[in-house]
């Protein structure tokens, strides 16, 4: 006991706040900075990098409130959050994903819409298997929901029959052993155990995120509540560096770069 | 014409249905052990053990979860047991019976039953934001101190109770005070009891993910700090297996997960079966 | 003085659970009883949630947590009481000596792992055999079945051997066969320890989280069948927490109040039942 005791002192005494970068919120910015923490912490092994996920609102208010140094966010601010300076890293698109099976591979805008919302059912509707489709969405506050109902919904309200997971990740591993599966993930997290479908015959592949053709895009940003120095500067001048931008474009991302050079 | 069946066939029909479902049941328990094994012993290796997390799980091995399992579980005993302990104490050595007994076994009670998504939530609005923790080692371990103060308490208030009266009056009547007795006589006699209750309630806290996934958070790195955030294996293997990550990886760090669980809760069995061996 | 100082000391230890509780009970209702209100009982108790669009009902998630808390106990009562009884009444010393702990044992079996199996085999097995998504009623009922099934084995286990010996003799002795006594006499005298393991087996099953989270699909709609995706209280809140902010936090701390609420009520129960025995 007495033992245990002293443990805990010696690990209380090298605790310290300070000699790390915090960083949290988008969980589709998250795996990106992740890995880039990756490669920063092998180039820098004295600074520590702790990536949370959590969510866009949750990074916001803890850059905000000081919880964390740096925050991710994957769409624009709002009004009363445009007190923190943000920085585009890279451009992301949001890839309608279905079952590596199934023989649909394009679909229109408002047979998406129609999936979604309830009113088509069956994938024979839309020329597929005589089959019952089964729509996976993300849930309430999610960044990435809010994007595709921004921009792919419209006005048409998401049905509240849709499969309901809390992550890219989720939603990709269901799709990808769901044959009924329909779901919607960013671009650069789609791998090969699922296939995306074309829009109004537009895949989402990096060439169309760059031209602009495939119109469903939104940002990736950091935040900060001030000027960034010290580590949180080294970290996003890495970010920004040639090798920082390379990692997000090998997975799929438009890096800010390339978007700032037109 | 009514068909009767007689006592005896009843019998045997309950007999049979009842071997049936006891066979189902413990057939259905060993095989969920028995396949996530199967799956996940030919990923331990020393590496997946001793090497960093790299590419969000995908590749690399569990060792910065192991540590990070291993802190907060460690901060949540080092509080947990002296509260746990001193309540059993005060329970058994102070009350008998009243008001403040049935207050104090309420608390525990209820605390028990208590799922651990509210302490996730409690932890979340108490620990991270109120006295700003953030998501952290400390915060984690705060939160499950709390979850397994019932368990601790309980079990040391069992070990406390069975300890023999005549030794308390023999220390007495040696001249030890009562403080002396529960530090000198009672406390010693009944530490395998103690203990029991203390592992479990590691066993616990290595298994739980909706009450650290809020509090300690989901960061992959080593922890430098009490103050960083850390990913329990369970939290890690929760975020592999659901979100695809890596099939083998999860398996290998749910089987893990399930050998240190079994082997906590096989010597916390083992202990109390000692003690209870020697005073009941 | 020692003694003194010490047993104080000890005393304010001891309230160390039952000011958790309270500590507890304060955040929770603090954070989402105001949001009720301001909602209002009516709206409340709704079934549109929306919440990052002002809407804050929460009667799916209510009765989808019923819904599964029901289907497991039907999984878990029968399977439950079976084993007890089979391990109390009908099975050799060593058999009792090997099998009760081990069914102890895998009550430790983190939760994830009983949401990982439900993954990998019981969701496939449904959406290949019975149609639907897989993630269904059907597959939460029955991982949270198996899950509440060493609560409910281990205290009406030991509620049936609590049951004096003399009234197994007795009914022998009236020409009873063993089934006869078990079935007229011992489930009855063991009635409220059986009681107490199902009530808080219940509560395991209503506030599991993170298997349930896995299996159920998630989806809002209220099921129509047992092959249909549900939400529960539990996963609406560990779904959306991180990204909650303002009013849409409140709701979710509101449903925490909920299930607190109906937690709270279950533990007085099975205390209640088991404190008149």
């Amino acid at each position: 006991m007495r033992r245990f005791a002293l443990l805990l002192l010696i690990l209380l005494s090298c605790s310290q706040r300070r000699g790390g970068i915090i960083i949290a919120g988008s969980t589709s910015v998250q795996p990106f900075i992740e890995k880039i923490a990756e490669h920063f912490m092998e180039k820098y092994p004295e600074i520590k990098i702790n990536v949370q996920s959590g969510g866009s609102t949750a990074g916001i208010q803890a850059t905000f409130n000081r919880t964390c140094n740096i925050g991710m966010s994957s769409r624009d601010l709002k009004m009363d959050e445009q007190a923190l300076q943000t920085v585009l890293i890279a451009v992301d698109g949001i890839a309608v994903i279905v079952h590596t099976e199934n023989p649909i591979t394009n679909l229109g805008l408002e047979q998406v819409r129609g999936i979604f919302s309830g009113k088509i059912t069956n994938w024979k509707e839309l020329g597929g298997n005589e089959d019952v489709i089964i729509p996976v969405t993300r849930e309430e506050g999610s960044g990435t929901r809010a994007s595709f109902e921004k921009m792919i919904m419209g006005e048409v309200a998401i049905s509240d029959a849709c499969l309901v997971q809390d992550s890219n990740g989720a939603v990709r591993e269901i799709i990808a052993t769901t044959p009924q599966g329909i779901g919607y993930i960013s671009v650069g997290l789609v791998d090969n155990r699922e296939q995306t479908v074309a829009i109004n015959g537009v895949k989402p592949t990096l060439a169309h995120l760059v031209t602009g053709q495939y119109r469903f895009t939104r940002p990736f940003l950091l935040l900060f509540l001030e000027e960034p120095q010290g580590d949180a500067k080294k970290f996003l001048d890495f970010v920004l560096s040639e090798e920082g931008q390379n990692i997000l474009k090998s997975d799929g991302l438009i890096p800010a770069r390339e978007i700032n050079v037109d | 014409m009514t068909f009767r069946i007689g006592p005896r066939t009843s019998q045997i029909i309950a007999y049979i249905l009842l071997l049936v479902m006891t066979s189902i049941t413990v057939i259905v328990l060993f095989f969920i052990i028995v396949y996530i094994f199967n799956h996940g012993i030919g990923q331990l290796s020393l590496e997946f053990l001793t090497d960093r997390t790299r590419e969000m799980g995908k590749e690399g091995g569990i060792f910065p979860s192991i540590i990070g399992t291993l802190l907060v579980t460690m901060f949540a005993i080092a509080v947990a047991t002296p509260l746990g302990v001193g309540s059993a104490v005060y329970l058994v050595e102070y009350t008998r019976g009243g008001l403040i007994r049935r207050i104090i076994s309420f608390g525990a009670d209820c605390l028990a039953g208590v799922p651990s998504i509210i302490f996730g939530l409690f932890g979340f609005i108490f620990f991270v934001i109120k006295l700003n923790l953030g998501w952290s080692i400390i915060s984690g371990g705060l939160t499950l101190a709390v979850m397994i103060l019932p368990t601790v308490i309980r079990t040391a208030e069992e070990a406390i109770k069975a300890v023999p009266h005549t030794y308390r009056e023999i220390s007495y009547s040696l001249g030890g005070g009562k403080l002396d007795t529960i530090v000198k006589v009672v406390l010693p006699t009944s530490l395998p009891g103690i203990l029991t209750g203390i592992i479990l309630g590691i066993g616990r806290a290595v298994g739980e993910t909706a009450a650290v996934i809020f509090t300690a958070g989901s960061a992959l790195g080593i922890p430098t700090s009490l103050f960083s955030s850390t990913r329990t294996l369970a939290v890690h293997f929760y975020i592999l297996a659901r979100e695809g990550i890596s099939m083998p990886k999860a398996y290998g760090t749910a089987t893990v997960l399930i050998i240190i669980i079994l082997a906590v809760n096989f010597i916390a069995y083992r202990l109390m079966h000692r003690f209870i061996a020697r005073y009941y | 003085m020692k003694d003194k100082i010490a047993e104080n000391i000890l005393l304010l230890i001891a309230f160390s659970a039952i000011l958790s509780l309270l500590l507890i009970t304060f955040f929770i209702f603090q954070q989402g009883i105001p949001l009720i209100f301001k909602t209002g009982l009516h709206n409340f108790f709704s079934i549109s949630w929306s919440p990052t669009k002002g809407g804050f009902g929460i009667l799916s998630m209510i009765i989808g947590s019923l819904m599964v808390t029901a289907g497991a106990l039907v999984v878990g009562i029968p399977f439950g009481l079976a084993c007890a009884v089979f391990l109390a009444e009908f099975s050799s010393p060593t058999i009792q000596k090997t099998l009760k702990p081990i069914i102890e044992l895998l009550a430790g079996i983190p939760s994830v792992v009983y949401g990982f199996i439900g993954i990998v085999i019981l969701v496939p097995f449904i959406r290949e055999t019975f149609g639907g998504p897989g993630f269904s009623v059907l597959a939460a009922s029955i991982i949270l079945g198996i899950m509440i099934l060493p609560t409910i084995v281990s205290i009406s286990y030991d509620s049936l051997l609590a049951v004096p010996n003399t009234y197994r003799e007795g009914s022998y002795a009236l020409g009873a066969t063993k089934w006869q006594t078990v079935r007229m006499l011992l489930l009855h005298a063991a009635r409220s320890g059986i009681v107490a393991g199902i009530i808080l087996g219940m509560g395991r099953a209503i506030g599991e989280t993170m298997a349930v989270i896995m299996i159920a699909g998630n989806a809002l709609k209220i099921p129509g069948s047992l092959l249909d995706s549900v939400r529960t209280l539990t996963s609406t809140i560990a779904l959306e927490l991180g990204y909650a902010a303002g009013d849409h936090r409140a709701a979710l701390f509101a449903c925490g109040s909920i299930l607190f609420i109906i937690i709270i009520i279950l533990n007085i129960v099975a205390i209640r039942v088991t404190g008149r025995k």
